[in-house]
C-alpha cells in the first residue's frame, strides 16, 4: 500500500468517456434473427459465452456472407456491468465487415484499446479487464461454430494471464532467459499478473488453470534441476571445479582412498573430510584426523603435504588442505 | 432530484446532532482528562451524551459502555479479548458465529483461526436468510467460549432470534455477543430485556457522526482492553476521548430512539410502497418476510439485470443504491449473503439493496420507483437472459463455465 491506496481509486471514475457513453447508449445491442439473415442470403451465428451465475454473459450474433466468410453484421446482448456492455459493444463493432477468419485474431487488448480515449490510458481498472476477456472468448466459439472446428483450435498456446495475454510457454522462457526469481520480476518483465491479478495464486476473483507462483516454482526447479545435471555431468567428466559440493567431498574421498588412507590406516590413524569451501583462489578441503593421526607431529606437515599435493594433482591445482 | 438509499451503508448527520457537536468543535476543545477549566467544561456535555446512550438501549447503571472509534473496533475487542481472557491459556477454544455477519466479525474470526488456533463455526442461515437458534444451541460445546451473532443483518436487514439466542447462551453459560449496527436505531433495543454480555453499535448507522461506535459490556465484566494506553474510560479503552463524536451519538441515539414505533411505521410505509411497486415488475423477488425485517431496508432480485449494471443506472438518476454482487465487490462471488440463503447462483448477481432512512420522502419513492422500472427495462433489454433468439446448436452455455470464473 501506499499513498495512493489510502482512500483508493473510485471504480466508475477510472472508465474511460467511451466506456460510459457506450454502457449508456450502446449502439450494437439488439439481435439478429434466421429471417433475416436467410433474407439476406447469408448464415447467422449465434454463440454465448458466460453464464448469469458467473456474474456476466453475453450472446453474439453474427450475419455472415457464406461467399467470403465476410461478417456483414453483428449485434450482442449481454447480462453484465457497464464495462461488459460496453466491451460487447465495441466487439461488435470491431467484427462488422472482417471474415470470420479475420476476427478470430481480435484479441481482448484490440476491444480494451478501442475503449481508450487516448492511446496510453487504460479504459478499465484492472479488476475489469475481465469483461474484455469476454469478449476475445465469445468471438472464437462464434468462429469455431462457423468455421465447423473446436474453438481451442484457435488457441495456439496455453494462456495463463488472459488480462494481457501472457502464454504459459513465454512465462516459461522468460523465467529462464531472465533467471527471474519473484512474481514482482514476472509482472515487470510480461505484465502477467499485472492487471485483475486472479492469476498469481488461487483466491483471486478467479480460478485460474495455471497461476504465476506455481509455473514459476515449477521452471525455478527445472532450472536447479538441470543445473544440477550439468554439474553431475561434469563432475564425472572429472572437471572438479564445476563439480556439485557432494560431488566434490566424494571426488576427494576417492583420492584420499587411493592414495592416502592406506599408509594412515596402517599407522593406526585416519582421516576424514569435513567440509570444502571454494573461493575464486582457491578450495579449501577442511579435515579431520582419527586415531593415531591425531596429534601426530608430521600430520601438521609430510603427511598434510602428501594428501594436499595427491588431491591437486588428481583434482584441481587450487586446492588447499587445512587440518582443523 | 437525488436520492439516498444507502442508509445501511451510512447515514446523514442528523443536523440537531451537528449542532449538539458544534461547541466541541470549536471553543470546548478542552481534554476532558485535565484537571482544568478547559478540560472539565466539556464534562456536561460528555454525561448528557452517556445517559442518552445508556437510555437509547437501556443499560443499567451497573453496565458499562465504552466509546470507541467505531464498530469494528468494538467488535474486534470483544473477539480477540475473549481469545485472550478465555482461550490463549484457558480451557475453551471455541467460537460460534454466522456466516452472514459484517467483515469486522468474520475477518477477526479467520486471523483467530489462523493465528491463535481457535475453531470458529459459521452457522449457515435459513432461506428467509435468519440463522435459527435450535442451530445455534446444537453448535454450543463445553468449550465454546462466545457466541457472536448480529442482531440485525446489513444486506438483507432481517432480524435474528435475539431473544432465544441469548437464553441459549445463558442455559449453556456461555458469553453472548451481539453487532446490532444494524438494529441499534432502526428497531427498539433495550439490553435490560436480554442476557446480552457485549454489545457493539456505531454512530454513524443512526444518523450520528462517523468515527465513534460503543461497546456494551454488562456488569462492568472483566474484558482486556484493545488499545492499551492512558486510563480514560477507565483505561478501558485509551486514548483521548472524541468528544464531539460522543455528543453526536448521544444526540443522535436519543433522536432515533424517541417514538421509535411511530418513526418505524412512517419509513415502513414508504418502503412497503417502494417494495409494493418493485414487485408488481415480472420475475422478482425481495429476501425475507417484512414483518422480521428492519423498516428500511429492502434487498430485491431482478433477473437478467446484474447487480452493478443497475447501480450505474440508479446512478446516472442520482440515487446512490448498493450491491454486494458480483461486478460491484473486488471479489466476484455473488452476493454472499444471497449464497448463504440459498438463492440460485444466478440470482447472486442480480441483488439490489435499497435502505431508507427517516429522511426518506413520498416524493423520493415515487422518483425511485420510476428510476428503478426504468432502468430494469432499459437492463433487461439489453440483457441476455432475455434474449429471444436461441444460440446456434453447440453454442449454448449451461452452467458458469469460464476457464477464468
Ligand atoms: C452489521 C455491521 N457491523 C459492523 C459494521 C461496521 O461499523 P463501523 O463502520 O462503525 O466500523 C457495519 C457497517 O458497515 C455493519 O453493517
Amino acid at each position: 500500500m501506499a499513498k495512493n491506496d489510502i482512500l483508493g481509486e473510485s471504480l466508475w471514475d477510472a472508465y474511460s468517456n467511451k466506456v460510459t457513453t457506450l454502457m449508456n447508449n450502446p449502439q450494437h445491442q439488439g439481435e439478429i434473427t434466421q429471417e433475416e439473415a436467410e433474407g439476406h442470403g447469408n448464415k447467422l451465428i449465434v454463440a454465448d459465452f458466460g453464464a448469469e451465475s458467473c456474474g456476466d454473459a453475453v450472446r453474439l450474433y453474427w450475419e455472415i456472407d457464406p461467399k467470403d466468410d465476410r461478417i456483414v453484421n453483428s449485434k450482442f446482448k449481454s447480462f453484465g456491468c457497464g464495462t461488459a456492455i460496453a466491451s460487447s459493444d465495441v466487439m461488435t463493432e470491431l467484427c462488422i465487415g472482417k471474415t470470420v477468419q479475420e476476427a478470430v485474431k481480435i484479441t481482448n487488448i484490440d476491444v480494451e484499446f478501442a475503449l481508450r480515449d487516448t492511446p496510453d490510458v487504460a479504459a478499465v481498472p484492472p479488476q475489469k479487464m475481465h469483461c474484455s476477456v469476454m469478449a476475445y472468448d465469445v468471438i472464437k466459439k462464434a468462429a469455431g461454430l462457423y468455421l465447423g472446428v473446436d474453438e481451442a483450435s484457435f488457441e495456439e498456446e496455453i494462456i495463463v494471464c488472459e488480462c494481457a495475454r501472457v502464454s504459459l510457454n513465454t512465462l516459461k522462457e522468460v523465467i529462464r532467459i531472465n533467471d527471474l526469481t519473484t512474481v514482482e520480476q514476472i509482472t515487470d518483465y510480461t505484465k502477467a499478473g499485472g492487471f485483475c491479478k486472479s492469476c498469481i495464486k488461487p483466491g483471486g476473483h478467479e480460478d485460474r488453470e495455471y497461476y504465476l507462483v506455481d509455473i514459476l516454482a515449477d521452471t525455478r526447479k527445472e532450472i536447479d534441476q538441470e543445473k544440477m545435471a550439468k554439474a553431475a555431468d561434469a563432475g564425472q567428466k572429472g572437471d572438479f571445479n564445476t563439480m556439485t559440493l557432494v560431488q566434490k567431498i566424494k571426488a576427494i574421498d576417492a583420492v584420499v582412498d587411493e592414495n592416502i588412507r592406506q599408509f594412515l590406516v596402517m599407522d593406526g590413524g585416519d582421516m576424514e573430510v569435513i567440509d570444502v569451501k571454494s573461493s575464486d583462489e582457491n578450495i579449501d578441503v577442511y579435515i579431520r584426523y582419527l586415531g593415531a593421526c591425531n596429534g601426530c607431529s608430521s600430520s601438521s606437515t609430510g603427511t598434510l603435504y602428501a594428501i594436499e599435493a595427491a588431491l591437486k594433482e588428481k583434482l584441481s591445482n587450487k586446492i588447499r588442505v587445512l587440518p582443523i | 432530484m437525488q436520492v439516498y438509499l444507502d442508509n445501511n451503508a451510512t447515514t446523514m448527520l442528523d443536523p440537531k446532532a451537528l449542532e449538539a457537536m458544534m461547541p466541541y468543535l470549536s471553543e470546548l476543545y478542552g481534554n476532558p482528562n485535565s484537571l482544568h477549566k478547559f478540560g472539565t467544561k466539556t464534562h456536561p456535555g460528555i454525561r448528557r451524551a452517556i445517559d442518552q446512550v445508556y437510555a437509547g438501549i437501556g443499560a443499567t447503571d451497573n453496565d458499562d459502555i465504552v466509546f470507541t472509534s467505531c464498530a469494528t473496533e468494538a467488535n474486534n475487542w470483544v473477539l480477540k479479548s475473549v481469545w485472550a481472557d478465555l482461550m490463549q491459556h484457558g480451557d475453551k477454544n471455541h467460537i460460534v458465529t454466522t456466516e452472514v455477519e459484517h467483515p469486522s466479525i468474520l475477518a477477526t474470526c479467520h486471523y483467530l483461526e489462523e493465528q491463535c488456533g481457535v475453531k470458529v463455526t459459521y452457522l449457515p442461515v435459513n432461506e428467509e436468510g435468519v440463522v435459527e437458534a435450535h442451530t445455534v444451541k446444537s453448535f454450543i460445546t463445553d468449550r465454546t467460549a462466545l457466541v457472536s451473532i448480529m442482531w440485525a443483518n446489513n444486506e438483507t436487514g432481517m432480524i435474528f432470534p435475539i431473544k432465544e439466542i441469548s437464553d441459549i447462551c445463558k442455559e449453556k453459560g456461555v458469553l453472548f455477543h451481539t453487532d446490532a449496527v444494524q438494529a441499534v436505531g432502526k428497531i427498539p433495543v433495550n439490553v435490560k430485556e436480554f442476557d446480552i454480555a457485549f454489545m457493539s453499535f456505531s454512530a454513524h448507522k443512526f444518523h450520528g457522526p462517523k468515527g465513534v461506535g460503543a461497546l456494551y459490556i454488562k456488569n462492568s465484566r472483566k474484558l482486556t482492553p484493545l488499545l492499551h494506553g492512558g486510563d480514560q474510560m477507565g483505561g478501558r479503552r485509551s486514548g483521548t476521548l472524541n468528544v464531539a463524536g460522543i455528543v453526536g451519538m448521544g444526540e443522535a441515539l436519543e433522536i432515533a430512539t424517541t417514538n421509535i414505533e411511530e418513526k418505524m411505521a412512517s419509513i415502513a410505509k414508504i418502503r412497503n410502497r417502494i417494495e409494493d411497486e418493485l414487485l408488481k415488475l415480472e420475475d422478482v423477488f425481495v429476501v425475507g418476510n417484512r414483518a422480521n425485517r428492519t423498516p428500511n431496508t429492502i434487498l430485491i432480485s431482478v433477473r437478467g439485470v446484474e447487480g452493478e449494471g443497475m447501480l450505474w443506472d440508479l446512478n446516472n438518476a442520482l440515487i446512490g443504491a448498493s450491491t454486494g454482487s458480483a461486478c460491484a465487490s473486488e471479489s466476484l462471488e455473488g452476493n454472499t449473503v444471497m449464497l448463504a440463503i440459498g438463492a440460485d447462483n444466478e440470482l447472486a448477481h442480480t441483488g439490489m439493496r435499497l435502505s431508507l432512512s427517516r429522511f426518506t420522502t413520498e416524493e423520493e419513492a415515487d422518483y425511485v420507483i420510476e428510476a428503478f422500472k426504468k432502468g430494469v427495462a432499459r437492463l433487461r433489454q439489453i440483457s441476455s437472459s432475455y434474449a429471444k433468439v436461441q444460440p446456434t446448436a453447440g453454442g449454448e452455455v449451461r452452467e458458469c463455465e469460464l476457464h477464468h470464473h
